[in-house]
């Protein structure tokens, strides 16, 4: 019995010891009386999710940290969901002689959260420190438009600089910045972000300040329980005209769209960033007046692979014709839920330039003069196409809908190419390995037109991954970067947007839509260009 | 006993060492680029990519980030995520509450589960017996997400007994909901065994004895029927109760707890070597010693197995 009797002993002391384990790791977690860690009272709870990084403004490109930053921070403008217009924000004034050298003004009075003065030179070192490749920010390119980006960002090598000679500061509240050319519409791009300003106690540790952030914004950090809750407070001293018509914000982590939206249902959160695929069809039923329903700048398109020997030397009109032999219509009402409004060119709608149209009769569905055009252009070489997607990105369903429809239409062999994650996708198209032709998103950085032209389709863009290229069309764009303003740059970017009808680089198929609703403790709420809710016109009623 | 103790836990060591090394390569082969996803449709700048692939040491070669991981790990450090988080707080955020998750389903396993097997076990063929037949079929045939969505409708929408989702992962009382329904397939499975091997060892030759020698009934249940039929049962409940801590992934994310299944889910899309092959290794460890319980156990319940 002995050897039973010491395997008694040893068995319960491994569950004591277990056990132990279980608790004690409990007790460092649970903080705070109310045991959640956030007080709520007049805040706006939001779904929202872990933030990829700390809380940077050059460091964040996802959406979940682009929101939390953009209610800590303000820049020097942001522009008018309805119009695409400027509105000044820290600045007073952003002017241009020549559209290359830039002067900046700002307001007077601005603090940060600590009290210390928004100055010129928390802009200037914040872009410098930004650039800079030893700093490792992923935003870091945005200045690469400024002169002297290259000597503290060089493409191969060490720096030369730690600072670009394109910023000077000229007294507390100017400073100007020079470009490497004349870009028309550079003021847009201050918007985003990266261009954000930074107080002085930031480079004292940026791994901590990343935790821990101190911005200009209309929201003040309280704190952040990582994979569960960012916490910001209204800021009484915000200077700007958008100051918070709420008492804070409680960013919560959800990993899963349908459990939010049934926090929504039962008034836990006040808004879900979109709407569950499975909840579409009756979201509209449940919210009733509190469903939104509201349109963002970001456009779906099919791409070629004018690499490929498929699509090398094609006629346009074989592309014009598999254009149209897309039900646009259809597929958005039902395979998509009517979660998306079929497209009419290349740009986005509300972004500045954006006009009605400029795909011309392409982009609707005619299968007669699709398959005249395709004969007329010599057919499809192989009467094969194949269409490359990531298959975590819930894309499936719309792109076997637009296979089906170009088959029906036009005959021609459409397959779906399925890749098993995103970065597979990316992958195949960074190497330039597509067989076919490849689904591509695009959601504006800035809400300027040139963003949906140049930095897609130009032949020298990065972003351009079809191998895209036409003469006429980067001449345009070049015209309209040098044009004396931002309206003349607009117009002929939309010049060159008409011209991408006549090269088809991709099929415009759908803009994007937030779906969306809110509690009925909150009011006001609204989704902006960039898909996030306007968070400072949200007013909370019952909390 | 002790030997045989110190003998398991030596082994646990190539077992460490030959699962992190695995995770690591596998991690390694799979496709895509942790640094470039960060960009997503966007383009990334080439020599910013560069400088964060150095930064973070992916440019060297499997075995150098191999042995840099090992050499972190023995002075302590579990590492950096992509993003330069330190590993050891992501998994000391999400291995509390899976615990605390996995503790409340094993518990609500092994105590209904045993229960129901007795009692349909004792009562074989009759109504109880059916009805849990057909109940533990049930619960195996549906699969865990169609329950947890079914078990929150009642339970939430329905009746509000409780929030849709678990508002603090850390409060036991908002994680019995998903415990239960995390436990669930495990009770039928348990009831099931249990039942079997109850219904056999009524009528052994000892059971027989028992009865014959005047024994309260009472004590005949406890000791020799219910004692002799654990042994599968609590092989199984050994086994499970590394699924429960790793396979949780469902239910975390329908009741939107934050726990390692999703860590590792999340990680894995990132790529992110250091989270996965912590990770993974703290489930592999938990695993063994979970199995050495096991062992050790069968001595208690049946004194003729003896280690030396």
């Amino acid at each position: 019995m002995r050897g039973a009797r010491s395997a008694k002993w040893v068995t319960g002391a491994i569950v004591v010891a277990l056990a132990a384990s279980a608790c004690g790791s409990g007790d460092d977690g649970s903080g705070g009386g109310s045991g959640l860690g956030y007080d709520a009272t007049g805040k706006v709870i939001g779904e929202s999710a872990e933030p990829q990084k700390g809380l940077i403004p050059s460091d964040t490109m996802e959406a979940i940290g682009h929101e939390v930053i953009g209610a800590l921070w303000t820049g020097l403008i942001k522009t008018d969901p309805a119009t695409g217009e400027i509105i000044y924000m820290n600045a007073e004034s952003i002017t241009t002689e020549d559209s290359r050298t830039w002067t900046v003004t700002l307001k007077d009075g601005w603090t940060f959260h600590d009290g210390t003065p928004v100055t010129a030179d928390s802009y200037v070192k914040a872009w410098n420190w930004a650039a800079h490749i030893e700093n490792n920010q992923q935003n870091s390119s945005w200045f690469s438009d400024i002169a002297g980006y290259a000597d503290v960002h060089p493409a191969e090598g060490e720096p030369t600089a730690e600072t670009m000679s394109g910023l000077k500061a000229v007294d507390e509240h100017t400073f100007t910045i020079e470009l490497t050319q004349p870009l028309a519409y550079f003021n847009y791009k201050l918007e985003y972000n990266p261009f954000f300003p930074l107080p002085e106690s930031f480079y004292e540790d940026p791994a901590a300040a990343a935790e821990n952030p101190v911005g200009n914004g209309p929201y003040r950090f309280v704190s952040w329980e990582h994979n569960k809750f960012i916490d910001v407070e209204k800021w009484d001293e915000y200077q700007g005209p958008d100051a918070a018509q709420n008492e804070g914000v409680v960013f919560l982590n959800y990993a899963d769209s349908d459990a939010a939206y049934q926090d929504l249902l039962s008034d836990n959160i006040d808004y879900v960033r979109q709407v569950s695929p499975n909840n579409l069809a009756k979201f509209e039923q449940d919210l009733g007046e509190r469903a939104i329903n509201l349109p963002y700048a970001a456009i779906q398109t099919v791409n070629f692979a004018f690499y490929t020997d498929q699509w090398k030397d094609i006629d346009v009109r074989v592309l014009q014709g598999l254009s149209m032999a897309i039900d646009r219509e259809t597929i958005t009402s039902t395979v998509l839920q009517g979660t998306r409004v079929p497209a009419t060119g290349w740009v986005a709608k509300g972004v500045m330039g954006y006009e009605d149209g400029a795909c011309g009769p392409y982009c609707t569905y005619d299968p007669e003069t699709a398959e005249e055009l395709i004969e007329l252009g010599g057919g499809v070489p192989g009467n094969a196409i194949s269409l490359q997607y990531n298959a975590d990105g819930g894309h499936k369903e719309w792109v076997e809908a637009v296979c089906n429809s170009i088959r029906q239409a036009v005959g021609v062999e459409c397959t779906s190419d399925a890749k098993p994650t995103f970065q597979e996708d990316l992958d195949a198209r960074d190497n330039k390995q597509v067989k076919s032709m490849y689904r591509s998103g695009w959601g504006m950085d800035y809400p300027f037109n040139g963003n949906f032209l140049r930095d897609l389709y130009g032949t020298t863009s990065a972003g351009n991954k079809g191998g895209f290229s036409d003469k006429i069309f980067d001449e345009l764009v070049a015209e309209a970067d040098a044009a004396p303003t931002v309206e003349e740059s607009a117009a002929l970017y939309r010049a060159a947007e008409e011209r991408l009808a006549e090269t088809f680089p991709a099929i415009p198929l759908w803009y994007y839509e937030v779906q969306s609703g809110h509690s009925t403790k909150v009011d006001n709420v609204a989704f902006d260009l960039y898909g996030h809710p306007i968070l400072t016109d949200i007013t909370v009623t019952g909390r | 006993m002790g030997r045989y103790v110190a003998r398991r836990l030596l082994q646990m060591i190539p077992v460490f060492i030959g699962t992190t090394f695995l995770v690591f390569c596998m991690i390694y082969v799979l496709p895509g680029d942790p640094v470039r996803s960060l960009w997503g449709d966007k383009v990334p700048d080439p020599a910013q990519l560069a400088a964060i692939r150095a930064q973070l040491g992916l440019d060297q070669p499997l075995w150098q980030q191999y042995l840099d991981y090992m050499g972190g790990l023995l002075t302590g450090d579990l590492g950096t995520t992509t993003v330069g988080r330190p590993v050891a707080d992501e998994m000391g955020r999400a291995f509390p509450v899976t615990i605390r998750l996995a503790v409340i389903a094993f518990l609500f396993s092994s105590v209904a589960g045993i229960t129901l097997g007795v009692l349909g076990g004792m009562r074989r063929g009759k109504y109880v017996d059916t009805g849990i037949l057909i109940f533990t079929m049930l619960v195996i045939s549906m699969p865990v997400f169609v329950l947890g969505y079914v078990m929150r409708h009642v339970f939430a929408t329905e009746l509000g007994w409780v929030t849709p989702t678990v508002q603090n992962s850390e409060e036991i009382g908002q994680l019995l909901l998903p415990g239960v329904v995390l436990g669930m397939l495990s009770l039928a499975y348990v009831a099931r065994l249990t039942r079997t091997t109850v219904a056999e060892n009524l009528r052994a030759d000892f059971m027989r004895t028992a009865r014959a020698k005047g024994l309260p009934r009472r004590r005949i249940v406890r000791v020799h029927l219910l004692r002799n039929s654990m042994i599968p049962v609590v092989t199984f409940l050994g086994t499970d109760l590394g699924a429960l801590m790793g396979g949780a992934i469902v239910t975390e994310g329908i009741f939107n707890v934050h726990g390692v299944g999703r860590l590792v889910y999340d990680a894995l899309v990132r790529r992110e070597s250091a989270v996965v092959v912590g990770t993974v290794t703290v489930l592999v460890l938990i695993y063994l010693a979970a199995n050495l319980l096991v062992d050790l156990l069968y001595a208690v319940l049946d004194p003729r197995i003896r280690y030396a």
